[in-house]
């Protein structure tokens, strides 16, 4: 037997806390989340998104705000609208925009997230917009990266921060500009729903109410803490709301046992006209799409005046602009 | 040529007395009456000696994982964290469900092990849970219990059975207990956390049904059933249930189940990703009544060493475990002696003789003629971990960073010293009659 004789531990800590500090979330570099997001940053973005989108609507020529930038944009997970969108603001900001489709990829071909990752940010792109079906991608990402700007396009249930902004917008415009004294009903899968923690998130550091109702297979564990409240019914959570926010259902539910039928959850959970009716009377309706008419909304409710879903698309554009031109603004100021 | 070792004014571990206890051939011998050419003194004011520490339940990972453990490099770290004896589990690559890889292990560790290694053979024929392993045949070749670690029996039929057949061996069999329906793809514990972070949750209730379930099977075939790494309120409940009830279970629990919550999860941290997972404030308190009220019957490592690629997965892609046996000892000290949860004694006595009983395994205490495996330990030193100091080829801990009190000075196994701080220095000199060195 050798005598096994170990190395000294050195009397001082090394300081790395079994918490990691978060120090990437609050890089403006990086867009990872909306929670944890000081309310002054939210209404800087949302200021600069109601610019951007005028002049969107203006019919400008494309700006050079992003002149040298590389975007790449990685869609390990389908989407169309949200890839369109941003695709669209990084052009009109004069950005090099590149699309990386998974689906023909290497990572297909055992490579590592993170290895395929580094290639675009060795090949000069400097920021990321990733969408991803792992909670955490876009976190472990900026963690795991050098100098490239991660944005966060959706990852897995954890937030949809772009999202969640333009919801803000839309929210902003349909309430004359005060988040104070309003409160959002958000309705359906709120467990599997990036979505709805990003506006939770989001909404709450602006002084909003949430309440959040579905079916309890749908309700994710101590879901209040996040700072909702829950109703038991639709009806109660709609019951003079200043908006309703209806989650998309995703099929896949039914065969995992979480529902018994889309049927059951329409007449159960569908923002119907009736029930539209419970909310004050200038009360919008949100969807983050594409909508399942007759399951999450009433075909009639989608198309009414009450409805503001393709505001929502047009507000997601502005959102984006504003998002990459702080991201690049802080990666330049990094660099 | 026999060479005396003397351990001297040290803390006996149970009564505080100082003592002085004599080594030699392996064993404790009685203070020598006459001068002693060739004897070792050690001597550390405060020190405390005790029984080598064992640990139930240990990942080595041989055969076919030697990346991220092996046997050498893990009784080496088991050795630093004060151990002398570990029982080490089946879900290896291949799985150890035969006579001959029970044998491999025991070949294997016979040349490099730094602690004596203790092989926990496969319940079901590749931890698959259809086809009994040779229980027997295995119990014949050196097993000391069975288990399917990390891959709880799904049915209940075919648990019993296993029951039924290992109890002419004696053994107990080792239960994860996870249901693996409740459990489904979640990779951290139901909770606030796991929501904010948009993780699947894995719930209290996928433990302690199957808790319940094997307790009653226990009842059921009179066989000896362990609840591995238990780590919830509902658990530590159906544990202490099934003990009232006079059914043969037995259970562990883990430094980190006392230690932290999932809160530790932080920011998608894996380092603080295993199976069972980190639980709430209310599970943890439950872990510290339950070790307090005696329900606990020993504690265990779940040493589960990973390396640093596989930990740098993304959270829900990393694999489950983390390394524990450098940090177990001052884990004990700092969070369960330290604030009144246990008495110095009763910690030790949790990774001593407690789990020698589990296992039925031979008793080590320090009487003359007690097999010399002993750790000396200084309960008050205070010390960092760092984790790239560690001999265990993993650095998954969530530890990392922390000062902890209770420091491993020196471990002895069979009379051999397989870990030595840096700081002790050895007196050689010619020793006095016992009269004198007292």
């Amino acid at each position: 037997m050798t005598m096994l004789i170990p190395a000294l531990p050195s009397p001082a800590p090394t300081g790395a806390g079994i918490f990691s500090t978060r120090s990437h979330a609050c890089d403006a570099r990086h867009l990872l989340g909306l929670e944890g997001m000081p309310r002054d940053t939210l209404l800087a973005l949302l200021e600069d998104a109601a610019h951007e989108r005028a002049w969107l609507a203006s019919g400008a020529p494309n700006r050079s705000d992003l002149a040298g930038c590389s975007v790449m944009l990685a869609f390990i997970e389908d989407s169309t609208r949200t890839r369109t969108s941003f695709e669209i603001a990084a052009r009109r900001l004069g950005a090099n925009a590149l699309t990386f489709s998974a689906a023909a990829s290497s990572l297909n071909k055992g490579e590592t997230l993170l290895d395929t990752m580094k290639l675009f940010e060795a090949m000069g792109a400097q920021l990321l917009v990733l969408r991803h079906s792992m909670s955490g991608a876009a976190a472990y990402l900026a963690r795991s990266m050098g100098a490239t700007g991660v944005v966060n396009a959706g990852d897995g249930m954890h937030e949809h921060p772009t999202q969640g902004l333009l919801d803000l917008l839309t929210l902003q415009d349909a309430w004359g500009g005060e988040f104070r004294g309003r409160r959002l009903a958000i309705v359906g899968d709120v467990a599997h729903s990036r979505v709805a923690r990003s506006a939770i998130a989001g909404l709450t550091t602006l002084g909003v109410s949430v309440t959040v109702c579905g079916p309890g297979t749908l309700m994710p564990a101590d879901v209040e803490m996040l700072g909702c409240t829950v109703a038991p019914a639709v009806e109660d959570a709609m019951a003079g709301a200043d908006a309703v926010m209806a989650l998309r259902i995703q099929r896949e539910r039914m065969e995992g046992g979480l529902l018994p039928s889309l049927v059951e959850y329409a007449r159960v959970w569908g923002v119907t006209q009736e029930r539209v009716a419970l909310m004050k009377p200038e009360a919008v309706v949100m969807h983050p799409g594409p909508v399942n008419r007759g399951v999450e909304l009433e075909a009639s409710v989608a198309d009414s005046p009450r409805s503001v879903i393709l505001k929502q698309v047009a507000n997601g554009v502005a959102v984006r602009c504003a998002v990459l031109k702080r991201c690049w603004s802080a990666w330049r100021d990094a660099a | 040529m026999s060479t005396l070792t003397l351990f001297k004014g040290v803390r006996h571990w149970k009564s505080g007395e100082r003592i002085t206890v004599a080594v030699e051939d392996g064993v404790i011998v009685p203070m020598p009456k006459r001068g002693h050419e060739h004897a070792r003194v050690i001597e550390v004011a405060g020190a405390v000696l005790a029984p080598g520490l064992v640990d139930l339940h240990v990942h080595l990972r041989e055969p076919g994982q030697s990346g991220k453990e092996t046997i050498e490099t893990g009784t080496r770290a088991a050795a630093a964290g004060g151990f002398t004896a570990v029982a080490c589990m089946p879900n290896t690559v291949p799985v150890v469900d035969t006579p001959a890889w029970v044998e491999w292990v025991l070949h294997r560790a016979e040349g490099a092990a730094a602690a004596r290694v203790y092989p926990i053979a496969a319940v079901t024929q590749g931890q698959k849970g259809e086809q009994l392993a040779p229980l027997q045949a295995m119990a014949k070749a050196g097993a000391v219990a069975f288990s399917d670690d990390g891959h709880p029996i799904a049915s209940a039929a075919m648990m019993r059975r296993a029951l039924e057949y290992a109890r002419a061996t004696g053994l107990p069999i080792v239960c994860h207990e996870e249901d693996p329906t409740l459990r489904a793809d979640g990779v951290m514990n139901e909770g606030f956390t796991a929501t904010r972070l948009g993780l699947r949750g894995i719930p209290n209730a996928a433990e302690s049904v199957m808790c319940r379930r094997d307790a009653d099977l226990a009842e059921l075939t009179g066989a000896r059933v362990h609840l591995a790494h238990v780590s919830t309120a509902q658990g530590f409940d159906a544990l202490r249930d099934a003990k009232r009830r006079g059914v043969p279970v037995t259970g562990e629990t883990c430094p980190h189940y006392w230690t932290l919550t999932d809160e530790a999860v932080g920011d998608y941290d894996t380092d603080a990703k295993m199976n069972p997972p980190l639980r709430s404030a209310e599970d943890r308190a439950a872990c510290i009544a339950a070790i307090a009220d005696g329900t606990i019957d020993c504690f265990a490592t779940d040493h589960a060493p990973h390396t640093a690629d596989e930990k740098a997965r993304p959270f829900a892609e990393a694999p489950f475990g983390i390394v524990g046996l450098e940090t177990a000892l001052a884990l004990t000290i700092t969070h369960l002696v330290l604030p009144g949860h246990l008495t110095l004694a009763r910690a030790i006595e949790l990774w001593t003789d407690a789990p020698r009983r589990v296992f039925n395994l031979p008793e080590v205490d320090l009487e003359p003629g007690s097999t010399a495996d002993l750790v000396l330990f200084d309960p008050d030193a205070q010390w960092a971990v760092e984790p790239e100091l560690f001999f265990s080829k993993g650095r998954n801990t969530p530890f990392g960073g922390r000062t902890l009190h209770g420091r491993v000075l020196a471990t002895m196994m069979g009379g051999r010293f397989t870990h030595l701080a840096p700081e002790i220095e050895f007196e050689h000199t010619l020793v006095l009659p016992a009269a004198e060195t007292a």
